[in-house]
């Protein structure tokens, strides 16, 4: 209940900001310029420069500029993000390719799939291992953990010149940033497996490698996928930086063009889709996993 | 129906007489402390034989669990020898089980996986684990819940898997930590006489270690007591009975009598906080709380 008043908060404090003329709305849209040389229909200007204009106009005798009260642009009311979200869903078939927000998405997804389905392929098990033998682990982390603090983007122009301009460097910058932090935090937590529970199947004759694939690695597997999504949470926040590297692609190309133009209504829209893909896909994961571990009562 | 002194006297001979499994020698732990090192356990030996059920009894702290986990080779000796038919014990092995007070069930196997564990372990082909998993199922009466996983059983039911589960890869000694102590009274009794039950059926040496001198009267052939700081042997006694049984009553005067003289014992051992000694207590489970 709290949860939706926490989305409904917000949205309201938006319409509110964006639909009442009184509150805020330092702009005035122009609908008549009347004989103001220097105003069109639908400019906006600031509500005191107009107030001058319809003062000075009105004393020498001419028409006065007519307008209503408006927000910047950047602050777009939320009927018009949604008309824009509409129209991502319903793409027109004469835009350009680069320009649909449903493509670019798409794009965008692609990238972390892959970006970090390698990351995985080799941190998680490598995670594995440092958390479960020291000697590996006291071999690879002090490297890891300084490799940690090179900022993922730096390796931009490096990836570009290596791999090229298209997808591939964009991949690498978000396993570069993914991947180190992967090895941390899942070794970290293989090491607080229940100790008893490793005790109790060493009495049992469970040893080394086995010990690991049938006691160490299920005992902390529903730990291990919950750090796994909130992996994915940072893969997503590394993909805005990616993407700007090389040619711009995706879903922050989509924005920076629909910026560039002035669209904000689309940016909101983009900018939205992520946060419901992101957060979607999140609660998709969580209750995936409450039915994967059933035993394990808070996958909070 | 006291059993005569006679009786009892020619039933210790009999165990006495039959091979040892156990046999510890000299057993030293030390541990690094601040200054130095702190010895745990100092000298101990004991011997128990075939089939035997021995109880651990001794004030809180003094090396109970230390002891049986550096049995069942959890933790190394700093001293002395272990011997289990009569072979060093270096590391866990299939001739020691080990039941924990907390049930260490694995959460993600069913209760038949659970049981399985160790036969899968020593490479059993899965049919024939399953099978003799089901048999061990049965004896603890948990036949029915083969497929259950462990949260969703009781306190009682999950330590009748976990001691099926260490039983099923038939260990010479069944290495128990106050297995019962997280139960409530009446599930407790009734756990007693199962396990009394089960012990009777199979050729297994039980090590049993409670902080409950009335459990360890119920249950024992001999009662191992230790005393505190550093932790040593202060006696091994002889339960005056004739065999652990379900029947077995508090009212039999000879068990009475075994029950004052332990109890004495582990008074005699109080540990003393801030040089007053602590107030008289009856049980040992309330001078482990008063110390702790
Ligand atoms: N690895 C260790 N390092 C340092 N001290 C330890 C270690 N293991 C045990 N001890 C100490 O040794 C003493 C004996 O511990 P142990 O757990 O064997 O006692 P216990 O008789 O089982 O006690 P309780 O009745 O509370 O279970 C305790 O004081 C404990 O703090
Ligand atoms: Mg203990």
């Amino acid at each position: 209940m709290l949860g939706v008043l926490s989305f409904v908060l917000p949205l309201a404090l938006w319409s509110a900001v964006s639909y009442a003329p009184f509150l805020w709305h330092p702009l005035v849209e122009i609908t008549d310029p009347g004989d103001v040389a220097y105003y069109s229909k639908g400019m906006r200007a600031p509500a005191d420069a107009f107030a001058e204009e319809v003062e000075g106009m009105t004393a020498s005798g001419q028409a006065p500029p007519q307008g209503i009260p408006a927000n910047p642009v950047y602050l777009p009311a939320p009927h018009e993000v949604a008309l824009a979200l509409w129209a991502a869903a319903t793409p027109a078939a004469d835009a350009r390719e680069e320009f649909r927000l449903s493509s670019s998405l798409w794009h965008s997804i692609q990238i972390i799939f892959w970006a970090f389905l390698i990351s995985s392929a080799i941190g998680v098990p490598l995670g594995i291992l440092c958390g479960s033998y020291s000697a590996i682990g006291r071999l690879t982390e002090p490297f890891v953990e300084f490799f940690r603090y090179l900022p993922a983007p730096a390796f931009g122009a490096l990836c570009v010149a290596v791999l090229g301009i298209y997808d591939g460097p964009k991949i690498a910058i978000v396993v570069i940033g993914t991947f180190f932090q992967q090895v941390l935090i899942i070794a970290g937590t293989t090491r607080r497996a229940d100790y008893a529970l490793l005790e109790a199947a060493q009495t049992l004759g469970a040893r080394n490698l086995r010990l690991v694939r049938n006691v160490v690695v299920p005992a902390v597997l529903p730990d291990l996928y919950n750090d796994q999504r909130i992996l994915l949470g940072w893969a997503w926040t590394y993909l805005i930086v990616a993407e700007l590297v090389g040619t711009s692609s995706g879903i922050t190309f989509f924005i920076t063009q629909q910026a560039r133009y002035q669209h904000f209504e689309n940016v909101y829209a983009a900018i939205f889709i992520l946060g419901i893909v992101g957060f979607g896909s999140d609660l998709l994961l969580a209750r995936l996993g409450r039915w994967l571990f059933p035993w394990r009562r808070t996958t909070a | 129906m006291s059993a005569s002194p006679d009786e009892v006297r020619a039933r210790f001979d009999r165990l006495k007489a039959r091979e040892p499994i156990l046999q510890v020698r000299g057993l030293c732990k030390t541990v690094p402390a601040k200054d130095g090192e702190r010895t745990i356990l100092n000298d101990v030996n004991f011997t128990t034989h075939r089939r035997e059920f021995l109880c651990v009894v001794g004030p809180s702290g003094c090396g109970k669990s230390t002891l049986i986990r550096t049995i069942a080779g959890l933790e190394e000796a700093s001293g002395g020898e272990i011997l289990v038919a009569g072979q060093p014990v270096h590391g866990p092995g299939p001739d020691r089980a080990m039941v924990f007070q907390g049930y260490t069930l694995f959460p993600w196997l069913t209760v038949l996986g659970n049981v399985m564990f160790g036969l899968r372990m020593a490479d059993k082909p899965k049919e024939e684990a399953a099978r003799e998993a089901r048999q061990w199922l049965d004896l603890v009466g948990l036949e029915p819940y083969a497929d259950a996983y462990p949260h969703t059983l009781s306190g009682g039911m999950k330590q009748r898997v976990a001691i099926a589960r260490a039983l099923a890869i038939q260990p010479r000694i069944l290495l128990m930590d106050e297995p019962f102590s997280a139960l409530d009274a009446r599930t407790r009794a009734r756990m007693q006489a199962y396990l009394v039950d089960i012990w009777r059926k199979i050729d297994v040496t039980i090590v049993f270690i409670t902080h409950d001198l009335d459990e360890a009267v119920l249950l024992a052939d001999r009662i191992l007591v230790l005393k505190t700081g550093p932790g040593e042997v202060v006696d091994l006694m002889e339960v005056p009975a004739l065999r652990p049984a379900a029947g077995r009553t508090l009212d039999d005067p000879a068990l009475r009598a075994t029950l004052e003289r332990l109890e004495g014992f582990i008074h005699a051992h109080e540990t003393v906080v801030d040089d007053e000694p602590v107030t008289p207590v009856v049980r040992l489970a309330s001078v482990a709380e008063e110390v702790d």
